[in-house]
């Protein structure tokens, strides 16, 4: 079968799966099958039938099963937002047509990532950029203690999700140009310089913005590159060293940052204040079962209509799923990341320039990571850092970048599979 | 470069592994992070149980039902209480937003179908299977609601609290404390439900259980305990003869009889019946010195004191009578520590509750014999199936059957001639004892009256207890015992 016959086969299972997914939630609710719950499962599946055409079309040699792994990890989400707060799953459904379209845009009108390697450090400084605006006054919006919002009239958005990708742009650019120099035990400040020159001004935007899990997830994809890039252990050792010196400052100097750390360590010592959403999310994850309560009659919502976890749309989307699902489905959505994940690096591995590597290497981890961090959190294995699980959190510009992203390890793929045919 | 990508995978796989073994460990976990208070999955799985009723023992009085809600497409069961004030305390309250307290709290297994009987689990597998609301048992008191209606009419704007006992089952008829608190309000108005501005006594605490929790000093009530004691020892007889100087010399102190205006009675030779008849202190405060109050303390543990009575509430919210010390109970080792006289009528440091002294009355009036007081008189499955049903329990032999026709007889007298003739009842005959015991501070007495009735075969016993009375336990509290054993006999009040 060809590549993109058997993406239209993982596109039309996925189709299937969102209208089981929102019938399940419309019977849990009303006790009636309705043909809205399914209008949703056919809206969806057309518009991943547009994106296929366009695959199809723009990069006939792409790999078949990113589009579909991203296209139902979003139908996840949006079931799940469904669930918990139907007028936000519409808003999400807007946000996926609207990252599909920037992301056939993408495929139609850059067709081959490597220009973007003419762009290194302009890319690098416009990540630099982004990252900074929440923190003007005037447009920066704080929510939750961080700031990491926009406010365009009625549109806010998180510039930190695109400026995510552009970092990579930038490593993997800067990383190939210099990985032989770097391999050295002890890299000159000529060669590092430029680097750590970016890197810092985006940490320290980030501890400004206090975006934590954002400052996590920037400076582990940075090691990670790094390592693809000079295959140093003694860097990334270097890296985690420093990253714990700076963690250690801040859990003493960021009250924030201190306290996220204590409820990580008992999240039972304050279970009604500072340790409640992580509590909360631990009787959840916990109520779940095997295989959960089943969508739409698990306890997400109080009689009030708000949400017993706040931000469980955002950040404890994994959670919700937990119950609901049992740890048949949240077992389910860790290997759609780990699958996602997987082939990301596979195009990687087969990739032939440096730049083609480590970007998709980058994206891949960058990807994964973020999943992990989120996940970790909400499930007390690493302390809580607020971040969208890609594709399925409730969030525009985390959607929306997350397809580019997609759109981009497909640009990689066509060009390798295309090569070694 | 393929090297290092492939270790970076393993390296995030690894991470990975690691979110589905943390996400299991919670699932492993799940028994005991279900128990924690604030669990919301646990307190929605409550109220989506169609929480069995409470009825009064003639089963027409509703005493805790459910309201229905729709709540996000599944139907949740919350509680409302149709008798309100009524037996507030003891029934208690099943809430979202606090936890449970009274029946509600001890009994929750039963009214929730939780309970581990055969039948029960059996229905309750069945309902799961077919998708069906799960059901709770009802539950009869064995409250009679006419009787709680007219002791806390009675007890209104009084703090107190009075119980009525059935002598030979245990059966608890009547369990009355006052101020009483709605607990419909203790869902959302919390504040509104523990407070009760109009109570003439600081602190109110509407929520305390005065009946099974009030601690009050019994003062000459008692006096039926040290008479057990006194004749169930083989010490004395009713006739035994005393002389009353209208005091009695303690440790060197004055000790005197109760004062009128006139000052101190003096009743000169007297027998033994006769002191209890008129409440002689000095007399008790012999009969105290001679028995030592090892003895009277021995009898007092007979009748059920240093141990909280059986009841089925909530073990928390019963106390135990007896010397409380600090704060602390405390059962002497050396007869030295505690002051005989003061003892035997009821002052020292004793401390009881209204309920403990309805056990003394109804431990005389049922021959000696005390039974387990209980509230439960059956638990019934929704399909009608009587899941429990109470039999009467004895929980000891607190005096022989000659000790308690003597103690009878002793206690007739006292309503017929002596301190509590307030508690008369045209046509039968009753058996009582007033107390009024002093707290120290002026126009503050603990006032009781115990008695049961009729006294020739009795049917009912009833202690009742106000604090902070100026007036006597004949004055306060015998009127208030009085009506109740009336409505319980059947009259009017």
């Amino acid at each position: 079968m060809s590549l993109r016959n058997r993406e239209l086969l993982n596109l039309l299972a996925v189709g299937l799966i969102t209208a089981i997914g929102f019938a399940s939630v419309y019977i849990a609710r009303e006790s009636v099958v309705s043909a809205a719950s399914l209008a949703y499962g056919v809206f969806f599946l057309a518009l991943y039938l547009a994106a296929h055409a366009v695959v199809r079309m723009a990069l006939p040699h792409a790999d078949p099963y990113l589009l579909p792994l991203a296209g139902l990890l979003a139908a996840i989400g949006v079931t799940m937002i469904y669930r918990i707060e139907p007028d936000r799953a519409l808003r999400q459904g807007i946000w996926i047509v609207v990252g599909l379209a920037l992301f056939a845009g993408a495929l139609l009108f850059l067709r081959d990532h490597r220009i973007l390697d003419r762009y290194t450090y302009t890319l690098g400084l416009a990540a630099v950029g982004l990252l900074a605006l929440p923190a003007l006054p005037g447009i920066g919006a704080t929510i939750n203690g961080a700031s990491l919002w926009v406010r365009l009239g009625p549109v806010a958005f998180q510039p930190g999700e695109l400026a995510k990708i552009l970092l990579v742009v930038f490593l993997a650019g800067y990383l190939r140009d210099n990985r032989e120099l770097l391999a050295r035990a002890l890299p000159s400040a000529k060669h590092f310089g430029p680097l750590l020159l970016v890197w810092g001004a985006a940490l320290l935007v980030l501890v400004e913005t206090h975006d934590l899990g954002g400052a996590l997830l920037y400076f582990s994809v940075f090691l990670a590159m790094l390592y693809v890039a000079t295959g140093r252990w003694l860097h990334v050792a270097g890296g985690l060293g420093l990253f714990s010196l700076g963690a250690w400052g801040l859990y003493h100097v960021v009250p924030r940052v201190g306290e996220r750390f204590s409820v990580w360590l008992d999240p039972w010592a304050d279970p009604t204040g500072a340790g409640y959403q992580l509590v909360q999310s631990l009787y959840a994850i916990s109520s779940g079962g095997l295989f959960g309560s089943g969508l739409g009659r698990g306890v997400l919502v109080a009689p009030g209509g708000s949400t017993y976890i706040p931000f469980l749309e955002t950040d404890f989307i994994y959670s919700a799923i937990a119950q609901e699902l049992g740890l048949a489905g949240a077992v389910a959505v860790v290997l759609l990341y780990v699958l996602f994940v997987w082939r990301g690096f596979r195009i990687a591995l087969l990739a032939d320039d440096g730049f083609s590597k480590l970007l998709a290497a980058g994206l891949s981890a960058a990807f994964g990571i973020q999943a992990f961090i989120i996940v970790g959190g909400v499930t007390g294995l690493i302390p809580l850092t607020g971040i969208t699980l890609p594709f399925v959190s409730y969030g525009g510009s985390s959607v929306v970048a997350n397809f580019l992203l997609v759109g981009l390890l497909l640009m990689i793929s066509d060009r390798v599979n295309r090569d070694s045919r | 470069m393929n090297p290092q990508i492939r270790r970076v995978f393993l390296v995030l796989a690894a991470l990975f592994v690691a979110l589905v073994g943390m996400t299991s460990y919670w699932l492993w976990k799940a028994p005991d992070l279900e128990a924690r208070r604030g669990n919301p999955t646990l307190v929605v799985r409550q109220v989506t149980i169609e929480r069995g009723r409470i009825y009064s023992s003639d089963g027409r009085t509703l005493l805790a039902a459910n309201r229905r809600r729709r709540v996000q497409g599944r139907t949740w069961y919350l509680r409302r209480y149709p008798a309100k004030e009524l037996v507030a305390q003891t029934i208690g309250y099943s809430t979202l937003s606090r936890s449970r307290s009274g029946l509600e709290e001890s009994l929750n297994d039963f009214l929730t179908g939780s309970n581990s009987d055969l039948h029960t689990v059996l229905r309750r597998t069945l309902d799961r299977l077919e998708g069906l609301t799960q059901r709770g048992n009802d539950v009869v008191t064995t409250i009679d609601a006419r009787a709680q209606q007219v002791a806390m009419d009675a007890l209104a704007e009084k703090c107190g609290a009075a119980v009525a006992l059935e002598p030979a089952t245990g059966r608890v008829l009547v369990i009355a404390s006052q101020p009483s608190f709605d607990p419909n309000l203790v869902e959302r108005h919390f504040r509104r439900a523990a407070s009760a501005p109009g109570a003439p006594c600081r602190p109110a605490a509407p929520l305390l259980d005065r009946a099974t929790q009030g601690l009050y000093i019994p003062g000459s009530t008692f006096k039926v305990v040290t008479a057990a004691a006194a004749l169930d020892s083989g010490a004395f007889t009713p006739s035994s003869e005393f002389v009353d100087k209208g005091y009695c010399i303690e440790y060197g102190k004055k000790v005197t009889n109760f004062a009128d205006q006139s000052g101190p009675e003096v009743f000169g030779r007297v027998d033994f019946a006769t002191a209890l008849q008129h409440s002689i202190n000095s007399v008790f405060c012999q009969v105290g010195q001679r028995l030592g109050p090892l003895v009277v303390l021995e009898y007092a543990k007979r009748f059920g004191f240093y141990s909280k009575p059986p009841l089925e509430t909530p073990a928390g919210e019963r106390a135990a009578s007896g010397l409380y010390d600090r704060g602390r109970l405390l059962f002497p080792s050396d007869p030295n520590a505690v002051d005989p006289g003061r003892l035997a009528f009821g002052q020292e440091r004793l401390l009881v509750t209204p309920l403990q002294m309805a056990m003394v009355a109804a431990a005389v009036a049922n021959g000696g014999l005390l039974m387990k007081p209980t509230l439960l008189d059956r638990i019934v499955a929704p399909d009608g199936t009587i899941v429990t049903q109470q039999a009467p329990e004895v929980l000891g032999r607190a005096v022989q059957p000659e000790t308690a026709a003597e103690l009878t007889a002793m206690m007739r007298r006292v309503v017929e001639s002596g301190t509590g003739t307030v508690a008369q009842i045209s046509g039968v005959p009753v058996a009582g004892k007033t107390g009024t015991a002093e707290t120290g501070r002026r126009g503050e007495n603990d006032t009781w009256f115990i008695a049961f009735a009729p006294a020739d075969a009795p049917r009912f016993a009833v202690a009742v207890a106000l604090q902070d009375q100026a007036g006597t336990g004949a004055q306060t509290a015998a009127p208030i015992a009085r009506a109740i054993l009336q409505t319980l006999l059947g009259g009017k009040p």
